[in-house]
């Protein structure tokens, strides 16, 4: 700190407004929440409200994030003061922001309905805390301008995952959460092995920074290995075909609220991260690569589907539904085109909130007496007739029919693909969607509409009361339905996104604003080296 | 010294990608050090090995090191990538233990208790 | 392992550990050391005394739960980037305070605080999955 050296040269020195400093709320903000209630873990009552004061704060930041993002497009703010790409930037797009934002609310219905259905000893073992450290990854990871950062954030929220994913320690959720962590534990590692390349290749780490430099180095570098690499490792988080056997291994073990959590959050992160390193960083190398996503694509949403048609239990169909939607978002990132990756966003944006809700309807559907395995469900609609028809809304979502969000990303999809003139892309969209009505409206006619099969006596309902299931349900419902009558603005938002990964130039001067007063020093420390020698 | 280690990670890929493909548990868990080990290595390669023994200090009063000096960011890389590999495994090894305790095998082929064997189709008819 | 020599060597031997660990957190200020290798240094100590007096002592010692003391230590060292905040600098950056106690200057800085939240983090963590072991070898 001599006072003879300029340090503006290598950190920031203007003050920073406030208003930057939203952007840090949605990691910060759940770590010390996160913190204090592992603190007062022997306090199970003060665990929900705790969690859910965290999350609503971070969903109020996320808000302002947005309006700020509409307002006067992507910003960013660079940590410990350092310029970048020395120092590590959150960077807020809309493409970030949105799905973060539609992740929080997700965690927040969570949150809620964890307040019945997870028991006093569930909260000891800390529920909350590792949801709120799932949190602070989740929204690391839509927020982070560097790659490696991306790498920890991923190890933060899978590390919350695991805590999670063995909450009680029965032996189904051992033999799950094996499956999950060790396949998950390699597609980080591939994960790295790319980050690590990428290092190699550009010598640095910030994702603007390489966007910028992608031109020069695509000459002398195997980007299109890094490529092949992040599309192997973000498919495998994603559940892709052929590396998606963990999710229906693992996501029916857990509590109903963790699964309705991984369902909605996790594998959209790593469709995200496809998003933004194919879309972003590296657009001819996915150009390469767009006929083999598009099979990809296409063989995840059927093998899916057609792993949903044979299933009798409830958590498990829907574990293939998951699987199912990751092969229509694919869809949007082997066009790549304006509509496409609009489409990929929106479905996103759908997936989280309905997959998330018919967990949480399965979980209703338990507390009422009602039993996973189809051989044994009936009679619902007949006893309640509210939640049968919550239920059908969500089984026309999710199979992408009116007047829910499911329709729109869809017909975005078909006719991207249309434009494209890649029939047997919208041909599978179209297919996967019959038969995700056929899979779901199965469970609708059994669960709800004939009558409880004979010799079948009502299950004890383990815990949690039907009334705040409905009233969670009914949050949930109001985007899904908003997004399904009236989709235009959350579309604006959605083509916003997708125009930000076609043009990566607000992003870049968002962390580099004065693009010209730059030196090309970032690569220094390689340099001077080969000058050494 | 590049190519030398460039070859020993490919060593250890190839290792841990024999112990992955293994059915038993305890050998994958061996396979997954192996690759994180590779993986470190990789990183510590790609931040070039070329000066190794001047460590990256700036002089007092200084902007820059006099002349060249190892790469200090691989290491940050790698210590955390270490780090993260290493609370992963912890977790794993108790987590495979309590699934022996429980499942009575290491062998993956019967840890069938999520995905019960001849598991009947949904009612085709109501 | 448990002779009379280990038993009555063993709360020392921790003892040193746990000051030297919390000597190699400060001396991280400027010099090698840090966080990180005090916290897993502190960790170990702990893990000695439980070897020789048995788990219930270590938790007797530890006061509060090692778990908490971790959830301690991520307070702080979130805290520590929080603090920034208030003086107009992005998320992270070391703040520092030089006071003068007893006639030396102390650098107190967010970036020991942070290191602190580290040892905490580590030393937490680590002897909860120690103890946990050594508890079930004891049955």
């Amino acid at each position: 700190m001599d006072s003879y050296v300029d340090i503006s040269e290598a950190m920031v020195v203007e003050p920073i407004s406030l208003v930057d400093w939203l952007i840090v709320v949605p990691v910060a903000v759940p770590l010390l929440f996160g913190a204090l209630l592992l603190v007062f873990r022997k306090a199970p009552q003060t665990q929900a409200i705790g969690a859910v004061i965290g999350l609503s704060l971070v969903f109020a930041a996320e808000i302002g994030l947005l309006m700020r993002v509409l307002a006067e497009g992507p910003f960013s703010l660079t940590m410990g003061g350092w310029l970048p790409p020395f120092g590590i930037s959150l960077v807020a797009d809309a493409l970030g922001v949105t799905l973060a934002l539609t992740a929080t609310l997700v965690a927040l219905v969570c949150a809620l309905y964890g307040v019945r259905d997870i028991d006093a000893s569930g909260r000891r073992y800390g529920f909350y805390t590792f949801l709120m450290l799932l949190m602070a990854g989740v929204g690391g990871a839509f927020l982070t301008g560097d790659v490696f950062n991306l790498y920890v954030w991923f190890e933060v929220f899978l590390i919350s995952a695991f805590g999670l994913i063995v909450l009680g320690s029965e032996a189904r959720q051992l033999d799950g959460a094996v499956k999950y962590a060790v396949l998950n534990l390699i597609a980080t590692t591939l994960f790295l092995i790319g980050t690590g390349l990428i290092y190699g290749s550009f010598g640095t780490l910030s994702m603007a920074d390489i966007a910028r430099k992608a031109p020069e180095v695509r000459e002398v570098a195997p980007l299109a290995t890094i490529a092949v690499i992040y599309f192997i490792a973000f498919g495998m988080k994603a559940a892709a075909f052929p590396l998606h056997f963990w999710l229906p291994a693992s996501y029916h073990t857990p509590r109903i609220v963790v699964a309705a959590l991984f369902g909605g959050i996790l594998t959209k992160i790593g469709v995200y991260a496809l998003l933004r390193t194919l879309m972003m960083l590296f657009p001819p190398e996915r150009d390469m690569i767009s006929d083999l996503i598009g099979w990809v694509a296409v063989a995840t949403m059927m093998f899916g589907v057609i792993g949903a048609l044979a299933q009798s239990d409830i958590r498990r169909l829907l574990g293939w539904i998951v699987v199912s939607g990751i092969g229509v978002m694919l869809a949007g990132l082997a066009l790549g085109s304006q509509t496409g990756l609009s489409g990929t966003v929106l479905y996103a944006i759908h997936s989280m909130l309905v997959m998330t809700a018919l967990y949480i309807l399965a979980g209703v559907m338990r507390g009422l007496g009602s039993s996973y395995n189809l051989h044994e469900a009936g009679g619902l609609y007949r006893s309640h007739p509210a939640l049968a028809a919550i239920a059908l809304i969500l089984v026309l979502a999710a199979a992408g029919l009116p007047p829910a969000s499911g329709l729109w990303p869809k017909v975005y999809l078909v006719k991207a693909s249309l434009d494209e003139g890649v029939w047997w892309l919208a041909l599978g969209i179209l297919a996967s969607g019959l038969l995700t009505t056929l899979a779901l409206g199965r469970v609708f006619a059994l669960a709800f509409w004939r009558s409880r099969p004979e010799g079948v006596a009502a299950l004890e309902a383990p815990v949690g009361q039907p009334v705040a299931g409905y009233a969670l349900l009914g949050i949930l419902l109001i985007p899904i339905l908003g997004i399904g009558l009236y989709p235009e603005p959350v579309i604006q938002l959605t083509d916003m996104a997708a125009q930000g990964l076609l043009e990566p130039s607000g992003f870049i001067e968002a962390v580099f604003p004065e693009e010209a007063a730059v030196p090309d020093v970032p690569a220094g420390e390689v340099e001077t080296e080969e000058v050494a020698e | 010294m590049e190519a030398i280690l460039a070859v020993l990670v490919g060593i250890f890929f190839a290792v841990s990608a024999y112990l992955l493909m293994s059915k038993h548990l305890i050998r994958i868990l061996l396979g997954a050090v192996v690759l994180s080990n590779a993986v470190n290595l990789l990183i510590f390669t790609a931040g070039r090995l070329t000066v190794r023994d001047v460590p990256p200090f700036i002089p007092l009063g200084m902007l820059s090191p006099e002349g060249a000096t190892s790469n200090p960011l691989p290491q940050a890389l790698v210590l955390t990538a270490i780090v993260i590999a290493f609370s992963i495994f912890a977790f794993l090894l108790v987590l495979a233990y309590r699934a022996y305790q429980e499942l009575d095998t290491d062998y993956t082929d019967d840890m069938r208790l999520a995905e019960p064997e001849g598991d009947d189709l949904p009612p085709l008819r109501y | 392992m448990n002779t009379v020599i280990f038993r009555t060597a063993a709360p020392y031997i921790a003892a040193l550990m746990v000051i030297f660990s919390i000597f190699v957190l400060l001396r991280g200020h400027n010099e090698p050391g840090g966080g990180f290798i005090g916290g897993l240094m502190g960790a170990s100590a702990f893990a000695i005394y439980g070897i020789a007096c048995g788990v219930s002592s270590v938790r007797r010692a530890l006061y509060l739960h090692p778990m908490t003391w971790s959830a301690i230590g991520l307070f702080l060292g979130a805290a520590a980037g929080v603090m920034s905040v208030f003086f107009g600098v992005p998320f992270l950056t070391g703040l520092w305070a030089p006071p003068e106690i007893f006639g030396i200057e102390v650098e107190l800085s967010s970036i020991l605080l942070f290191d602190i939240g580290v040892y905490l983090v580590v030393l937490g963590a680590i002897t909860s999955i120690a103890l946990a072991l050594e508890e079930r070898e004891e049955d």
